[in-house]
């Protein structure tokens, strides 16, 4: 069965390695700083004792004052998982690095969440609509977006 | 590939992504109206080119015992529909037991599903391809008016909006007795069809005036 590492496990292996990267923690979620998030997750991916190596989502939430991605990943080896959360604190162009180079199955989620919540996510090589048609007036899924 | 257009677009600019968007903007502008009945205007245009004498019973006869459909199941009502299909309802007591891949071999479309608004230039194209005559069953509350999607930023609200609807089988999902209900309904409706005019309309050209 896979069981979620308490977040206490994960931020006290993190904040060593990366100091000040961490804003918030709740139990089983930690909230990192956006500009850090590859790296974080890089070493979550690889380090020993995580090997997070499998991306289970992505989604994204608009609380008005910021949005908020979620990323849940999966350790198949030690079957434990995590949820990783940045923030973003604009509405006009609201960005965060793009995690392809180092899962995958980031590519069509992040296209999602472009399409319906407007984040774009930085060095994606190929951000574009994924559900909805070009030309399409705006992103749906934002609480302000009215038809 | 690269296009350029007077239209600026602001996702993307391969000319694949454009040419849908434009297709699709274009289906949805012109489609804010709902299409009438075909009843209302369909009829007048067949009785003025079409003259026959009375094989219309057989025709009549013919075509709605041999109701071939086409497939148009995008959402849970395919469900419904394949069910009414199977032995235990048995649609082949109506003649529709073959389900046509090719919409040229079809007359009946039954719409089984939710429209979106991307799907909704293709179903059109189905429907175009469709020789005449044809008929269009609207399946479930979203094939009726969008349903409980109606109000979604990216569902059509009834298939009325693209292609002209005869007969409205309303549920979510309606039972499979529901569209057998329907389905004879339309039977009835292409038995009431006319593809001769009625002879005591026109002018008799021996009677000067006067009405055969
Ligand atoms: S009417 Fe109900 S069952 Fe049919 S497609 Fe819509 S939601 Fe599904």
């Amino acid at each position: 069965m896979i069981v979620a590492l308490p977040a206490k496990e994960i931020i006290s292996q993190l904040s060593d390695k990366f100091p000040g990267v961490i804003e918030e923690a709740g139990q089983d979620s930690v909230l990192v700083k956006s500009d850090s998030l590859p790296a974080v997750a890089e070493h979550l991916k690889t380090a020993a004792g995580f090997k997070f190596d499998y991306l289970n989502y992505i989604t994204a939430v608009d609380y008005y004052q910021y949005f908020e991605v979620v990323y849940q990943m999966t350790s198949l080896e030690h079957n434990h998982s995590a949820i990783l959360k940045v923030r973003c604190h604009t509405r006009d162009n609201p960005t965060v690095p793009s995690l392809i180079g180092i899962y995958q199955g980031a590519d069509f989620q992040e296209r999602e969440i472009y399409d319906l919540m407007g984040i774009t996510f930085e060095g994606h090589p190929n951000l574009k609509r994924i559900f909805l048609w070009e030309g399409f007036d705006g992103h749906p899924l934002r609480k302000d977006w009215n038809q | 590939m690269e296009v350029s257009n007077d239209k600026e677009y602001i996702y993307s600019s391969t000319e694949l992504d454009c040419d849908e968007g434009r297709i699709i903007e274009e289906v949805k502008a012109g489609s804010r109206e709902s299409i009438p009945d075909p009843d209302a205007w369909l009829d007048e245009d067949l009785r003025r080119n079409i003259i026959l004498t009375s094989v219309d019973w057989v025709l009549d006869w013919a075509r709605r015992s041999s109701l071939w459909t086409a497939i148009c199941y995008p959402a849970c009502c395919g469900m419904e529909w394949m069910a009414t299909l199977s032995p235990r309802f048995d649609a082949s007591r109506f003649g529709m037991e073959i389900m046509r891949a090719s919409p040229r071999q079809a007359d009946l479309m039954i719409t089984a599903g939710t429209l979106t608004w991307k799907m909704a230039p293709n179903v059109r194209r189905i429907y175009h391809q469709m020789p005449e005559p044809k008929w269009v069953i609207a399946m479930g509350a979203c094939g009726i008016s969008g349903g409980i999607f109606r109000s979604s930023y990216n569902v059509v609200p009834g298939y009325n909006k693209i292609i002209p609807v005869d007969v409205y089988v309303p549920g979510c999902p309606p039972r499979p007795e529901a569209l057998i209900y329907g389905i004879q309904m339309l039977q009835k409706k292409i038995n009431k069809a006319k593809a001769v005019p009625d002879l005591s309309e026109l002018p008799n050209p021996l009677k000067k005036g006067k009405k055969v």
